[in-house]
């Protein structure tokens, strides 16, 4: 089992006070301000964009090459849950149904199969 | 019918010292949002939509296990973080020993969509000291903003109201917490028992997968992700993880870049799913 360090627990500790900082951003403050509109604009297009440069690397590569799109059970289970999703959009289990089908696919290629 | 409260001892405070009568005061507060119809309509509400979380909930407790940290600093990070999508996206930074600030700047990243749902909530928040608004926005979670402004399409403009509105919030926000922590708990415990060689932890990248569909709601939003993902691709030479956050500063200038070329009407103002 793997061991608790401090490293880890100050990152944790501050991510907490990112959340606090995040949800309660504009009601820090008593008086009213507002952003540029640049920056308000940006808003839209940040959480999208960190979501998908944390996880794009983690589906695409194999070490540090492009794998082969074929025979590769994270590539081809990412695939079946985005189109699971684009699928049953808008209900309510749309999003973790689409985490079990992607496992569905996943865990028999790498168990199974050792994609 | 409520029971009613047998007097408190007059003594109360001067046995308790301060903290004690806080703590009762607190109590007190509780008890009366907790008696409020609305509270449990608050709770039903969440309680039918909590279903879908506790999947989620379930496989970011086995995603953070997963990476190798201890059962203490999963259990921590549940708790005090409380935010699945910035804690899925720290995971891999963690676990790859990347630099302090570039975790909790990606972190930081993914949680802007917190931000936009804050100046939404300012105006209902406001009256309460500084101490309670935060301590309440960071209970409110994506599910609970949605349909607390759903429900309440106006800020309250009276004591009434405003109790009402809080009970109704309280109620959603305590449900949504029951289920998120019981089921990241239960899959924090399961997935110590479950071997490596599974690779479970890929699904936490399909959880985040899952909120960047959510998230990829209008074509500008769709055109940064797939930005991102490439920058983040080429990028991928440079030290300590910094292609994470290089990527998400070129996906949003390009997108500002390209919004404005497009026509105002393709823009919709405020949309704030996910």
């Amino acid at each position: 089992m793997a061991e608790t360090d401090a490293w880890t627990l100050l990152v944790i500790v501050g991510l907490a006070v990112i959340t606090v900082v995040a949800r309660g951003f504009f009601f820090i403050s008593e008086k009213p301000w507002r952003l540029p509109r640049w920056a308000l604009r940006g808003l839209q297009y940040a959480p999208v964009a960190a979501l998908t440069a944390v996880i794009a690397p983690d589906i695409l590569l194999a070490g540090h090459a492009l794998n082969t799109p074929w025979r590769d059970a994270r590539l081809l289970a990412a695939l079946a849950a985005a189109a699971f999703y684009f699928w049953r959009r808008g209900t309510s289990y749309a999003l973790p149904a689409s985490i079990g089908v992607g496992m569905a696919v996943f865990l028999p290629l790498h168990v199974g199969l050792g994609w | 019918m409520n029971m009613p409260l047998p007097e408190p001892p007059s003594d109360l405070r001067s046995r308790t010292g301060r903290v004690g009568a806080w703590m009762a005061a607190r109590v007190d507060a509780m008890a009366r949002s907790g008696r409020h119809p609305l509270y449990w309509a608050g709770a039903r509400e969440m309680a039918g939509v909590s279903v879908g979380l506790t999947a989620w909930a379930f496989m970011t407790g086995v995603a953070m296990i997963k990476s190798g940290m201890s059962i203490t600093e999963a259990v921590t990070m549940s708790l005090l973080v409380f935010a699945g999508s910035a804690q899925l996206a720290a995971i891999p930074l963690i676990a790859a020993g990347a630099p302090v600030w570039v975790i909790w700047a990606t972190a930081f990243c993914v949680n802007l969509r917190f931000v936009v749902f804050s100046l939404h909530l300012r105006d209902y928040f406001m009256f309460m000291p500084r101490a309670r608004r935060l301590w309440l926005g960071f209970f409110t979670g994506d599910v609970t903003y949605v349909l607390f402004t759903q429900r309440f399409p106006k800020p309250a403009q009276t004591a009434t109201q405003r109790h009402a509105q809080l009970a109704y919030l309280w109620g959603g926000n305590m449900t949504n917490w029951a289920f998120w922590q019981g089921f990241s708990m239960l899959g924090i415990f399961l997935g110590a028992a479950l071997p490596e060689r599974w690779g479970l932890e890929f699904a936490g990248t399909l959880a985040l997968l899952g909120v960047a569909c959510s998230l990829a709601s209008t074509r500008l939003r769709a055109f940064s992700a797939i930005v991102a993902a490439a920058a983040s691709l080429m990028l991928l030479a440079l030290p300590f993880k910094l292609n994470i956050v290089a990527a998400i500063v070129v996906a949003v200038a390009a997108s500002l870049l390209l919004e404005r070329r497009l026509p105002p009407a393709e823009l919709p103002a405020g949309d704030a799913h996910g």
